[in-house]
């Protein structure tokens, strides 16, 4: 080394300038739109998740006919994944920087953002004084998961389940018929029957990390196995008999008969495996079904549709909307409204149809959407099946035993967010094979242990 | 500053008799001072932030503002089981794709250095895979590439008893290395080619009359000529490929389980998922400093290992 000292200095400041990366990440996110109280002119930034009702329909929508109508009123949008989404919601709207107008947010988010007074309150605030818009009209589990101390913070664009999509044509192949209400101990052998390894899965589940993913899908399990987050004192329970059983059953399932690669795999890796008929059987989001009639026809025809399957509770179905919110003290609040309930009413539903048809509605939000008899001719296959899943959820009550929080495929406390992913991680591990169930379970239950009663309660 | 002060003396006549005076030099150095500033403002400045976020307790999503919590984050990184995972992922990944990029670096310069048709094409072909965004040849990768069910490696392979294997999922930590390794080898081909075309041809030829074979010639004195090379494409590579991020997020997203977690993934996976500001400038801090402290070692080492070589 002829002139270490300027090598070591040099290292040095590339090493201040790489830790200083995540600063830049902390302080980014500047503020944005102009003041201005009249509510039909102003810019109104939107940070929306990526998924196709949204990305096909809801921005290019905006764009020609709300544009149209509220000249004066500019929306941008702001694209992310799910996982980017949250972060940045969670630093503007935290942060106060205002960088947007209006954020999508499911029912996770709401009561605690609401509890922080992150939100303003829609009911109070635009709701009462706008009878046109129809909230009396929302389903009534998605509307109560959006509200805190009976107000509604936040309004749904389309909502969902959980349910159970399977190939018709393989099933008559092999004499086997799927009630309308299957156990879990059904779909087990169903899958084992169904799956030839190298063409069809028996059964496709979602294993990649995340709360919103892999977990979503074990959480119903979980809680129809009769398991638990926690006890009714915040202790951990991740590592008790039914939690330990259901996650097994969930994990050898995937192993055993799911799709190669289940570790990788969320909602949109799975709607192009069942598209392409790479699997026999899918569980997920009631919503892919709309996903399913649009993009793949020929599948869509040999598609039948089941309730999420149970093992000791009656009805085991995930509930889950993203929903439109405006942050509190946020600019052209007024503006963002006009967006929002646009967006969210019965008219947006007849501009979608008239465009793109009717089984393409966004799904799961207003009981006027089912009582349409256009509509229930367009989705007939999948529209019954889906209002009954949303309507047999019950968030306030989601385990066999009671337990001290709310919510079926998530827990309502901020620390979930890190928790939930720590386990998503280990789980997704197990369905690897990296490590085993019992593994996972212990350093989920460690993680969980990190908190105090207080710390967990004072957030519920 | 002493900028500031060195400036603001009156001005002085007289003419020094040796060098040029203060002032003078002061005004040759003038025009770069801007650019000075700049760095020092834009690197210095954000590192003196995340020290001081690194002693707060600051999370996004809870509504408390941040307050002053002494070591406690510090104390949180060094207890932390995934820190340490993360940080010994990040060695291994390291260590390994440079170490193996560099062979295979040596090996293709060694076969570009000699005179063949079609030469230029295949050094351009080459040298392509550094040349693509690393975001986009990782996309390429998990999928066209390494997809289970629809992806060419697997195709390719199945001849050979290959059936669907899910290397992002069974084999995560190899598939993102093999990735920076395909990233990489051309960078390192290019650093050593340049050493090789360098090479006297009189020592080369001297070598040949005084009866050398290829492998002795190699030995003897491209080697210890390319040294400075080599070392320089090791200390680059790690530089870059110990803040490897791209591919995993664009791969794996730091899984299976924890299984591609490295320190940057870790870190950003604090922000972003955890929302624990305080906890993620923290783990920066210790990271930089690790990073400084192997780096001094490692180039301690590399040096001693190449001198006494060379002796």
């Amino acid at each position: 080394m002829r002139n270490p000292p300027v090598r070591l200095r040099a290292l040095g400041a590339v090493g201040c300038v790489a830790a200083l990366a995540a600063l830049a990440a902390c302080s980014s996110g500047g503020s944005s739109g102009s003041s201005g109280s009249n509510s039909n002119s102003g810019t109104v930034t939107v940070a929306v998740v990526s998924n196709p009702l949204i990305t096909d329909q809801m921005i290019p929508l905006t764009n020609s006919k709300f544009a149209k109508q509220y000249p004066g009123i500019k929306v941008k949008f702001a694209t992310y994944t799910e996982g980017d989404l949250r972060a940045a919601i969670q630093r503007a709207i935290s942060t106060h920087s205002y960088a947007f107008n209006v954020v999508m947010i499911g029912p996770y988010e709401t009561p605690l953002f609401a509890k922080n007074g992150w939100l303003t309150d829609l009911s109070k605030q635009y709701i009462a004084s706008d009878p046109g818009y129809g909230a009396s009209d929302l389903l009534p589990p998605i509307a109560k998961s959006l509200s805190y101390k009976g107000d509604l913070y936040a309004v749904p664009f389309y909502g969902e389940s959980s349910m159970m999509f399977y190939n018709k044509a393989l099933f008559a192949q092999a004499g086997l018929t799927m009630p309308h209400n299957p156990t879990w101990a059904q779909i087990q052998g169903f899958a084992a029957k169904l799956n030839q390894p190298g063409k069809v899965s028996g059964i496709c589940l979602r294993g990649l990390a995340g709360w919103g993913d892999n977990m979503a899908a074990l959480d119903t399990v979980v809680n129809t196995f009769g398991g638990q987050w926690f006890d009714m004192n915040w202790k951990p329970q991740l590592t008790s008999p039914p939690f330990v059983a259901a996650t097994n059953f969930y994990v050898n399932l995937v192993r055993k008969y799911g799709e190669p690669g289940a570790a990788s795999d969320s909602f949109n890796q799975l709607l192009t495996l069942y598209g392409q008929g790479k699997c026999a059987m899918w569980y997920d989001a009631t919503v892919a079904a709309t996903s399913i009639a649009t993009t793949y026809p020929d599948v869509y025809k040999q598609t039948g549709y089941a309730l999420a399957p149970v093992n000791l509770t009656k009805s085991s179905g995930w509930l889950w909307t993203w929903a439109l919110g405006i942050p509190q003290g946020a600019p052209n609040s007024g503006a963002a409204w006009k967006f929002v309930s646009w967006a969210t009413s019965k008219q947006y539903a007849d501009l979608v149809a008239a465009k793109y048809g009717w089984a393409a509605v966004p799904p799961g939000t207003r009981t006027s959407l089912y009582n349409n008899p256009q509509y229930q001719a367009a989705a007939k296959p999948f529209a019954a099946v889906t209002l009954e899943s949303i309507n047999s959820t019950d968030p306030e009550h989601p385990t066999l035993h009671p337990v001290p929080y709310t919510g079926i495929q998530y827990v309502v406390i901020p620390q979930f967010e890190s928790l939930g992913l720590t386990v998503a991680q280990h789980i997704a591990g197990a369905i690897a094979g990296t490590e085993s169930v019992s593994q996972a379970l212990q350093a989920g239950q460690s993680a969980a242990s990190q908190y105090t009663a207080a710390q967990l309660s004072g957030g519920g | 500053m002493t900028v500031i002060e060195d400036l603001a003396p009156p001005p002085e006549v007289e003419v020094k008799p040796r060098g040029i005076s203060r002032r003078e030099r002061w005004q040759l150095r003038l025009p770069l001072l801007p650019a000075l500033i700049y760095t020092v403002v834009v690197t210095q400045i954000p590192f003196l932030v995340t020290l001081w976020y690194s002693f707060q307790s600051y999370f996004w999503n809870t509504p408390a503002p941040a307050h002053f919590n002494g070591v406690a984050n510090y104390k949180a990184v060094f207890t932390n089981p995934a820190f340490r995972g993360a940080l010994v992922r990040s060695v291994v990944m390291t260590v390994t794709a440079v170490i193996v990029a560099m062979i295979l670096g040596v090996l293709l310069a060694v076969l570009l250095d000699r005179k063949f048709l079609g030469r230029s094409i295949v050094r351009t072909l080459i040298i392509t895979p550094f040349l693509v965004m690393p975001v986009a040849a990782a996309l390429v990768w998990a999928g066209p590439m390494l997809d289970p069910q629809f992806g060419l490696v697997n195709w390719l392979l199945q001849p050979f008893g290959v059936h669907h294997v899910a290397w992002l999922s069974t084999h995560a930590l190899g598939s993102v290395i093999l990735v920076m390794i395909w990233e990489w080898t051309p960078f390192m081909m290019l650093i050593v080619l340049a050493g090789l075309q360098s090479q006297p041809a009189e020592t080369l030829e001297a070598a040949k009359v005084d009866g050398a074979g290829a492998f002795a010639t190699f030995r003897e004195l491209t080697f210890p000529h390319l040294r400075p090379y080599i070392e320089l494409g090791i200390l680059l590579g790690s530089i870059y490929l110990v803040n490897v991020f791209d591919q995993v997020k664009a791969m794996t997203q730091g899984g299976p389980g924890t299984a591609t977690t490295n320190l940057p993934y870790y870190l950003y996976q604090q922000v972003n998922n955890a929302f624990d500001i305080g906890g993620a400038a923290a783990t920066g801090v210790v990271t930089v400093i690790l990073t400084i402290i192997v780096a001094t070692f490692a180039l301690r080492m590399f040096a001693r290992v190449f001198q006494f070589e060379e002796a």
